[in-house]
């Protein structure tokens, strides 16, 4: 793969007289045969993170007219300088998705800063006024998912103890915890989650072994926030332990353990954006949403799910759908004991506060540090 | 599952069930690099070696539904990078230790490549043992699921400790590696011997590679080894060049591996960082509680590249 790229840098020099042309706006903003460059840190068949973004890309594809070119396994250095560089002078790519939460600074504003014509569209990240207009960050309140799945966990659980196998205690995993918590507990007040942190993103045998003790102390439902839930649902499955799952549907992996999850809807999202760019409007730089803007989405339930569990979380889902929900709605306290959030306060989504989290609810079993 | 609490009992028991299942990797990683190093060369490929034998394992498996006929082949991929280590150290002027990388970083490098097209399916995996079938607790039950390679290797290590001490091959691979000279005087090929300690250590970590795709955590994906070859090869040095030492060595670095998702499940969460690096802590401290300015490390090898 790396000859790829040397010979592709080597190709750089002819194709510069071409670049020019494409970035001063020869090829129109979007004409029939555009280009849309996809760029993931990992495999895009890795049953979670980069797998969700390319059934994104791969629903661009099926849409007449677009070329999707994608590159994976591009680590958050200059590396990701150099992909997208190639990508727009090589192939001609005029929409450009870097995936990974650390493209954002300094990467793709030094690309969006240089070809202002072009559009670059991140994932995670928190653009902000001082930012290039055409590059855009967009991101998913997958904590609504999360929570109908901790919905779903707290029926489904026998010993009302659920576990979830986090990589670092950072406010998005924090988020997800909580929700999927104050969602059990919805089901059954008395329901605990015990959290075990791996320390990173990718640890095959520290999951494995954090998914065994869970099920050791009595934990008979489990999920996660890793790179790859892959490692989690097979080992709890083995050990007859039921799941839901994060990022994509997992269910082929444990047809029988799985109970729901919470996925990302990337390929909702993205032909959204095309239609947007093909119709002369530009996409908001910052956007966020969840169920109901189909940013995120739930697997369809598995058969050992409960009429009851069913009934609740399509309630609630439903309220998402329609007139709002909210989930951190005070009083709401830490696994300390501190009120967090105060009684009447309500922190909707969009709340900046609820991107600074840094603790865990009550009947969270676990700490931050 | 309804006897399910058993408090804080999880941690001795997860400590002893992480021994078991995390350290076979360890265990063929650092007997096999026994091999090599005893007859007088390091491999630091071994990294490359258990990844590749990692994926080869999981792609035969996948492909002919016989997870034994993928450990079979985990083994002769890592008998191939062996001989390929051996084979260009054994040119004039090669540096092992340099070749070593490099081949780590190739091994790495082409499973990750190769394996592209088996992170989504699911292979047959190995077998287990119920060796917990007395016990009504259904978490002594789990700790004690032994797979057959862990009992290999357990087997594995007396055997070679002895076959070092008595045999004749035993004997000629130390030559090999205390003196060249006394093992060329002896009408001996020093390469061929290291050419083949270097196969057999690539054997062996080959099979490790194939426990941790066909068994435990039981499937390919390119976070899977996070360094167990490296540390394993480390462990050798640990274990002075024993093989009976590398077998409590690899198992007390598998359950210091459990001790801090297990520590968590049991609610002390504190300094989980800490815990995760136990293995590495212990290390550091057995080299500096053992070492001496005044000799070499005790065991050595004296024609190993890092002790000359």
């Amino acid at each position: 793969m790396d000859f790829g790229r040397i010979s592709r840098r080597h190709l750089l020099q002819g194709g510069a007289a071409l670049t020019l042309g494409a970035a001063a706006g020869l090829r129109p903003a979007f004409a029939a045969d555009t280009t849309i460059g996809f760029i993931y840190v990992g495999s895009r068949d890795d049953y979670g993170y980069n797998q969700a973004h390319a059934q994104g890309a791969a629903a661009l594809k099926k849409l007449p007219g677009l070329k999707v070119i994608e590159e994976e396994k591009v680590p958050e250095t200059d590396a990701v300088e150099k992909t997208i560089e190639s990508m727009i002078n090589l192939d001609g790519a005029t929409l450009l998705f870097p995936t990974s939460f650390g493209y954002y600074n300094p990467h793709m504003i030094k690309m969006a800063n240089k070809y202002p014509k072009l559009r670059f569209e991140h994932c995670g990240g928190l653009w902000s006024e001082k930012d290039p207009k055409n590059a855009g960050s967009y991101f998913g309140y997958i904590d609504e998912a999360q929570y109908i799945a901790g919905i779903v966990a707290g029926y489904t659980s026998k010993s009302g103890k659920l576990g979830f196998v986090a990589a670092k205690p950072i406010p998005q995993v924090l988020r997800n915890i909580n929700a999927f918590t104050l969602g059990a507990k919805l089901a059954n007040p008395k329901a605990t989650t015990q959290v075990i942190f791996t320390g990173d993103w990718s640890m095959p045998v520290k999951e494995a072994e954090a998914t065994n003790s869970l099920i050791d102390q009595g934990v008979d439902v489990l999920t996660c926030h890793v790179d790859g839930p892959k490692t989690m649902v097979e080992n709890a499955a083995r050990r007859g332990a039921f799941v839901t799952g994060y990022h994509v549907n997992q269910s082929p992996l444990a047809p029988k353990a799985y109970l729901t999850g919470a996925e990302w809807n990337w390929e909702a999202l993205y032909p959204k954006f095309v239609k947007m760019l093909a119709a002369g409007e530009s996409i908001p730089n910052f956007y966020r949403g969840g169920l109901k803007e189909e940013l995120v989405k739930t697997s369809p339930y598995g058969e050992a799910v409960s009429e009851q569990a069913r009934k609740h979380a399509d309630e609630i889902k439903a309220k998402f759908l329609g007139e709002g929900y909210t989930i951190f709605k005070g009083p709401i306290k830490d696994n300390k004991g501190n009120v967090v959030i105060t009684a009447g306060t309500e922190r909707g989504q969009k709340d900046p506060e609820l991107e600074k989290m840094d603790y865990l609810v009550e009947g969270v079993i676990g700490a931050t540090s | 599952m309804a006897d399910g609490n058993i408090g804080l009992w999880t941690v001795p028991l997860a400590v002893l069930g992480g021994a078991i299942r995390v350290s076979t990797p360890f265990l063929f990683v650092s007997l096999g690099e026994c091999i090599t190093e005893r007859s007088g060369r390091i491999n630091l490929g071994l990294e490359g070696t258990l990844v590749m034998g990692a994926m080869s394992a999981y792609g035969i498996s996948y492909l002919s539904g016989s997870p034994w006929l993928g450990v079979l082949a985990a083994g002769l991929t890592g008998a191939l990078l062996g001989a390929l280590h051996a084979g260009i150290c054994s040119l004039p002027r090669v540096n092992d230790v340099a070749v070593g990388i490099s081949l780590m970083l190739f091994g790495t490098g082409l499973a990750f490549f190769l394996g592209k097209p088996l992170i989504e399916p699911t292979a047959a995996r190995l077998p287990a043992i119920d060796f917990g079938w007395w016990s009504e607790v259904p978490q002594v039950r789990a700790a004690l699921r032994i797979n057959v390679l862990f009992l290999l290797g357990v087997a594995l290590a007396p055997i070679l400790f002895w076959a070092f001490k008595t045999t004749r091959w035993g004997l000629l691979i130390r030559t090999a590696g205390e003196s060249a000279d006394a093992a060329r005087a002896m009408g001996h090929s020093v390469l061929m011997i290291r050419l083949r300690a270097t196969m057999a250590g690539g054997f062996l970590a080959g099979i490790g590679g194939s426990f941790l795709s066909l068994f435990y955590p039981g499937s390919w994906n390119e976070g899977l080894s996070s360094g167990q070859g490296i540390t394993a090869v480390a462990l050798v040095i640990f274990a002075r060049w024993d093989p009976m030492l590398c077998l409590w060595a690899s198992l007390a670095f598998g359950g210091a591996a459990a001790l801090g998702p297990a520590l968590q499940s049991v609610g002390v969460t504190s300094g989980y960082h800490l815990f995760n690096a136990a293995p590495y802590i212990l290390t550091l401290l057995i080299m500096i509680i053992t070492c001496s300015p005044k000799r070499t490390l005790s065991g050595a090898p004296a024609e190993l590249s890092i002790t000359r």
